[in-house]
């Protein structure tokens, strides 16, 4: 299992278009994939969990990756929230 | 992560706000109350000051009996510490003009209410054990069926959202897509309910998200319910053995609760709908005492022992 903290740089945080996206990513991966705000943890591969959360830029956002492919999850879910 | 703060009784209460404005973002840690009567007599050794604290007629009447000025002074500075979320007066009586002084040095907000102590004393009781009550959220779909609450958990993408439209379409409710707030408001009592932001709607694959209320009407949909039995969806692993008589229970525990779960495998053709349908309404009848697998293995079993079959009904 891998986790990371880290701060959403996206400019527009994740909106409806970009957490399509964010979920779209997630599911290219076999692991199980969870992201929490505010101590509240969705299933990052569930498009309506990640909008309940409203995650705006700037916020602080822990992402947890478990299984045979975390490492690379984490590394394509961290590159996404950098917004690069 | 702080649940509820003065400002939310504030609201909830009608409550009106004496002194102390710059305390009432204080968070509330615990649902317990505290009539600090022992305290107005001076006994402070066991003073819970991080309840909230409620002022009553018998407080009240006992601190103006108090001649001394400096007591008197005294035991209210001792009321309002650092870690006090908010001190309530009852019945809408006098603040004593020393707990003003008190508030305002310490920031800790003193609010007033025109209910009675005891009253008052339980409505917030309940209210805090409402909001301070463990909770978590889940990956699932959340539908009242025939009055029974029905969590829908499985991987993503195996069909939970598809189905809950389909039981909508049946005339059932749905309480909450994909993300499902779960309280546990007593013992043995989940409730769930849809995160604001996401309450009404469903997302399906190929038609993005739908309003189920403006689509089907205010009748397709709860916003919270109690969760009576959890149904996971799998899809059909050719190794695994599924339950073919239904006398097992297995358990899922949530928070500190226990529910039946029930786990069924998905297949081309297999109408989910109906199956969770049926499970919800045989959940209502195991509930009522009928259990069609046990009343079939006990009768099973008595054929076996008396060994002759003796057909009767022919």
């Amino acid at each position: 299992m891998v986790e990371k903290e880290l701060v959403v740089k996206l400019e527009t945080g994740l909106q409806a278009r970009p957490a399509a996206l964010f979920v779209q990513e997630a599911n290219r991966f076999q692991s199980e994939i969870f992201l929490e705000k505010d101590g509240k943890k969705v299933n990052a591969k569930s498009i309506m969990g990640i909008m309940s959360l409203a995650v705006s830029t700037g916020s602080k956002v822990i992402i947890t990756t478990d299984g045979n492919d975390e490492v690379d999850a984490m590394e394509a879910l961290t590159e996404f929230v950098k917004g690069e | 992560m702080v649940k509820v703060r003065m400002k939310d009784l504030i609201d909830k209460f009608n409550l009106e706000l004496i002194s102390g404005e710059e305390g009432i973002h204080r968070p509330i840690q615990t649902s317990d109350i505290s009539r600090p009567g022992l305290e107005m007599a001076g006994f402070f050794t066991y003073y819970p000051a991080e309840r909230l604290q409620l002022l009553g007629k018998t407080e009240l009447s006992f601190f103006y009996g108090l001649e001394d000025p400096l007591k008197r002074k005294e035991r209210m500075d001792r009321l309002c510490t650092d870690e006090t979320p908010g001190i309530i007066i009852s019945r809408s009586m006098d603040v004593p003009e020393e707990l003003i002084e008190a508030s305002e040095r310490t920031e800790v907000p003193i609010l007033r209410s025109n209910v009675t102590t005891t009253r008052l004393s339980s409505r917030l009781t309940n209210f805090l054990e409402g909001q301070l009550a463990p909770s978590t959220a889940i990956h699932g779909v959340l539908v009242d069926i025939y009055g029974v609450g029905v969590l829908i958990t499985g991987q993503s993408g195996v069909g939970k959202s598809e189905t809950a439209l389909e039981l909508v379409k049946r005339g059932h409710r749905l309480v909450a897509d994909d993300s499902v707030e779960i309280k546990q408001e007593s013992e043995n009592t989940l409730i769930g309910n849809a995160p604001e932001l996401i309450q009404h709607l469903l997302e399906i694959r190929g038609l993005g998200i739908i309003n189920v209320m403006t689509l089907f009407g205010a009748g397709a949909i709860r916003n919270y319910k109690k969760i009576s039995l959890v149904i996971t969806l799998e899809l059909w692993d050719q190794k695994k053995v599924y339950d073919r008589l239904g006398l097992e229970e297995d358990m899922m525990q949530i928070i500190d609760t226990k529910i039946p779960r029930m786990t069924i495998p998905v297949r081309p053709g297999r109408n989910l709908a109906v199956i969770i349908e049926v499970a919800a309404m045989n959940f209502r009848l195991k509930n009522m005492g009928m259990n069609a697998a046990r009343q079939f293995s006990e009768r099973l079993t008595r054929e076996i022992q008396t060994g002759d079959y003796e057909d009767t009904e022919y």
